[in-house]
């Protein structure tokens, strides 16, 4: 096995424990190249289907291209779409800087709609070399009845043991990505002719790497226009990915304070 | 060893995954600075993050400061700890590497568990000049029970020592000696400053006595992963799917090769079954699967196995896993209250799950002098050796460091992980005087009789599989149930459906099955009940077994029906499937029989049960 083998191997088995342990279960399907892979992980671990509801918490802000992949994919890939509005940026909490303010709506967006469907655990697409506050995640991260993050007592998470709910109106995170790094993901989509969203790919020399609401997300400088552009510009860049992501530079910890509420 | 045809592709790589490399050791002896240091030492830092931690150490006022890049969160930059484990990559000589920070203090040991737990080596990071203080050792104790095999032990601080050979070598005897203990076998003991980089990259000129390698160079020392494809075939079910009319048994192989067309045998059943098929969803088809390898099997016959099962291949010329119902763990503790004798819990052994209960608390380590002593309770973060027992028997592996086999996890009942528990073997039972203290019943045989209750009595039916056992037995129980005399059946197969589902059709088993039963009849036969046991019993030995465990009140009853008669009856269809080949060692067709010598009464059942029935009370009558 080589080293996307064992990546796909683990992240399989992470699926199929929380498909096993988690019920009901959801996963999250923000269209981004992350949960694009997610997707086709959950085909690999039950041979061709995804035998749960996916999950787009829709701010109503995304690219167009985005939706249009949404509706092609959701039918091609046989999904069971749950799609649910975000409320306001007026409901939001006004001390959060903008962009985060408006990031978080996400967050209200997500909690109630775990309330409504009662989940127990929700699959979502974080890796640990995102963001310096995911790299202290659990594969199985249990939300409090408030959907907290107690980021200073997680479960301890060893040998392929993971946490469960043990309490009502709990509900597990579970993060079958966190292992994999950004140029990882890009390789298994080229490996598995993965189909992403176009504006990743450049054009007139600027293209996304991470993609966002509009309003909250920037391109880059670059001239990949293709997979293997990409992977390339990633074994030579040391630019964070997330650096055309507006909230993570507010504040040192405005990215933090969204996570510890229930931000992905 | 079976030698392979031809390699697995899980032995040639094409590319390798990165080498989990963790660091520990007590707070303050300069873990977070040397994580630092090595990745800017290595030229592993993303673009930018210099900047920030000389920006955000300006802030505070401080010079450079290491640590910065991995407390990054806001807590730990302003209380200066760290919290949790993170993971940073890193590349050395063409090698990928994952670095996972432990953190050192005392209230975060689950943190560390969980960073450290997959490592392939550590570094254990000791103040030259403190030496080894209370966490060092636990550290070291944790990486010898989570079975890490290479550890580099960094002398940091050297500088504090001047790089003084003498002192240092004394640094090193001690903590060689404290891991001499653990049996931890060292890969290097490195004299080191990870702030200002002596022997972390580069070799330092401040100490040019010494000869061994530089810490990254023992880093990349560290020899990859052993291969785990030659060894024996093992994997948990982990789940079953039912998909478009198709069951799929599915699981990651833990080690060894599985192909299709071999044989498994399943759980603590052990029945077997074929691959017929190894599935994949968008992948070649590819009739072999390695370790690590998340798979979907398909069986003939479409048996549906158990969350928890462990799969092995009977075929293959290898150890077969353990089976017991009294293990021996070592336990790292992780919750803040202790551990009793007693308590119950639940071990997780991969998927499966069993219910345990601690039977005894053998040992418990003092960490000050690392001596094992007598307790009753494993304290808060605790370790010690224990025996846990079960209601089944398990089947596992004994806990081998770098392998999956027997990394058992202990959860309370909230499932909350409270514990590490590596399996080190099945538990002898301790001798019964020590541990066991039967009660005897205060009413007396001849209390018994004077308030008119009859003697209690065991009649073993034994006899070849169709012979009329059970019927002739269930004849009997009603007639004496009519005549109001107390009656209970022990019959095979409804005892095989509960007390021994345990149990397979080995003879350990059926030899198994019938000591159980002997011990429930002589409990029935003394409290006053006429005990009628069915049970094929094809061995003279076993059937000694019974009467040696039953005494006085025991008597072997033969039904006398020929083989001939038995097979052409077949009211289950046992002998038609064991003659079709579903059915192994089947009493009369490809296992013994033993007739008796001198039963205390043969049957027959030729001509009905109900005169069977009537010969038999008679005697009973005797007895009673």
């Amino acid at each position: 096995m080589d080293d996307l083998d064992q990546l796909e191997a683990q992240s399989i088995f992470i699926l199929r424990e929380a498909y096993r342990k988690l019920r009901p279960l959801g996963m999250l399907w923000s269209l981004g190249k992350d949960s694009n892979v997610m997707i086709w992980l959950a085909r690999k671990a039950f041979m061709g289907r995804v035998p749960f509801p996916a999950l787009h918490v829709d701010t109503g802000k995304k690219f167009p291209e985005m939706y249009a992949f949404r509706d092609e994919y959701a039918k091609k890939w046989n999904l069971d779409l749950v799609v649910r509005d975000c409320p306001p940026v007026e409901e939001i909490d006004p001390s959060l800087p903008p962009a985060a303010r408006s990031a978080a709506r996400k967050t209200a967006g997500l909690a109630a709609l775990i309330e409504e469907q009662k989940f127990r655990g929700v699959i979502a697409g974080i890796r640990r070399d995102e963001q310096a506050t995911r790299a202290k995640e659990r594969v199985f991260s249990p939300r409090g009845a408030g959907h907290q993050w107690d980021v200073r007592n997680q479960p301890p998470e060893f040998w392929d043991q993971y946490a469960t709910p043990h309490e009502a109106g709990m509900h597990i995170r579970v993060h079958p990505l966190l292992s994999w790094r950004e140029i990882d993901i890009w390789r298994y989509i080229q490996r598995e002719n993965i189909p992403v969203v176009d504006l990743y790919f450049s054009k007139n020399g600027r293209r996304y790497r991470s993609l966002g609401d509009q309003d909250i997300t920037s391109p880059v400088e670059s001239d990949a226009a293709t997979l293997e552009d990409i992977i390339a510009e990633l074994r030579s860049s040391r630019t964070s990915e997330r650096a055309g992501r507006a909230m993570d530079h507010e504040s040192e910890d405005a990215f933090e304070r969204l996570r510890v509420a229930g931000y992905l | 060893m079976t030698m392979m045809t031809a390699p697995h592709p899980a032995e040639s790589t094409a590319r390798n995954a990165a080498t989990p490399i963790v660091i520990v050791g007590h707070v303050d002896h300069g873990k977070s600075t040397l994580i630092g240091r090595l990745l800017h030492d290595t030229d592993s830092l993303p673009e930018g993050r210099l900047g920030q931690i000389v920006e955000s150490s300006q802030k505070r006022g401080r010079p450079v400061e290491w640590s910065f890049l991995l407390d990054s969160l806001q807590i730990e930059r302003d209380q200066g700890v760290t919290v949790d484990s993170t993971r940073i990559p890193f590349q050395f000589k063409g090698r990928d590497f994952v670095i996972v920070d432990a953190p050192g203090h005392r209230q975060f040991l689950r943190n560390m568990i969980t960073g450290a737990a997959d490592a392939e080596a550590a570094v254990l990071v000791v103040d030259a000049a403190e030496g080894a203080q209370e966490q060092t050792r636990r550290h070291a104790m944790l990486l010898h029970l989570i079975g890490i095999r290479h550890v580099i032990v960094l002398m940091n601080k050297a500088d504090v020592l001047a790089f003084d050979a003498a002192r240092l070598e004394a640094a090193e005897q001690a903590i060689r000696a404290l891991l001499a203990q653990l049996n931890v076998s060292v890969d290097a003991v490195i004299p080191a400053s990870a702030r200002d980089g002596d022997n972390i990259a580069a070799p330092s000129d401040r100490s040019p006595w010494y000869k061994g390698p530089t810490l990254v160079q023992a880093l990349a020392d560290v020899p990859p992963p052993a291969p785990r494809a030659r060894l024996g075939f093992r994997m948990v079910v982990q789940d079953v799917y039912r998909f478009d009319e198709t069951r799929y048994v599915v699981g990651r192989v833990d080690r060894g090769i599985i192909r299709e067309g071999a044989s498994i045998s399943i759980g603590t059943q052990g029945q077997t079954a074929r691959v017929t098929e190894i599935a994949r969803w968008h992948a070649p088809a590819l009739p072999v699967a390695g370790p690590g390898e998340s798979i979907a099997l398909r069986l003939e016959p479409d048996i549906v196995p158990d969350r928890g099962d462990l799969l092995f291949n009977p075929d293959e010329d290898m150890p077969r896993p353990v089976r017991s119902a009294r293990i021996q763990a070592r336990v790292f503790w992780l919750r803040q209250e202790g551990l009793k004798r007693g308590e119950r819990l639940s071990l997780r052994l991969g998927p499966a799950e069993y219910p345990v209960t601690v039977a005894s608390i053998d040992s418990v380590v003092n960490l000050e002098d690392m001596t094992l002593q007598k307790a009753d309770m494993v304290g808060p973060e605790g370790f010690a050796t224990i025996i846990l027992t079960t209601a089944h028997a398990v089947l596992f592996d004994i806990f081998t460091p770098g392998l999956n086999d027997g990394r058992g996890v202990l959860v309370d009942q909230y499932q909350q992980i409270v514990g590490g528990a590596p399996l080190i073997g099945a538990a002898e039972i301790s001798e019964p005087s020590h541990t066991i203290h039967p009660t005897e019943s205060v009413i007396s045989s001849e209390a018994r009789r004077a308030a008119g209750e009859r003697r209690g009595h065991v009649f073993w039916l034994f006899g070849r599989p169709a012979a009329g056992k059970s019927t002739i037995a269930r004849e009997v129980e009603a007639r004496l149930f009519r005549d109001g005399q107390r009656c209970v059946v022990l019959d095979g197969d409804s005892l095989r459906a509960g007390l021994n589902s345990d149990l397979g059709f080995s003879q350990e088993d059926r030899r198994e099955n019938i000591r159980r039963t002997a011990h429930v009849a002589r409990m029935f036969a003394e409290a006053g009940h006429i005990v009628l046991v069915a049970l094929v019993t094809p061995m003279k030995s076993d059937r000694a077994l019974a009467a040696g465990i039953i005494g006085k009140a025991f008597s072997e009853i033969f039904v006398d029906t020929s083989a001939d008669i038995c097979e052409s009856r077949d009211p289950k269809g046992l002998y038609a499937a064991a003659r079709a080949g579903k059915i192994a060692h089947f009493t009369g067709v490809d296992a013994p029989f033993e007739i008796s010598d001198d039963p205390s009464l043969t049957l027959s059942s030729d001509s009905g049960p109900e005169r069977a029935a009537e010969t038999f009370i008679d005697y009973i009558q005797t007895k009673v």
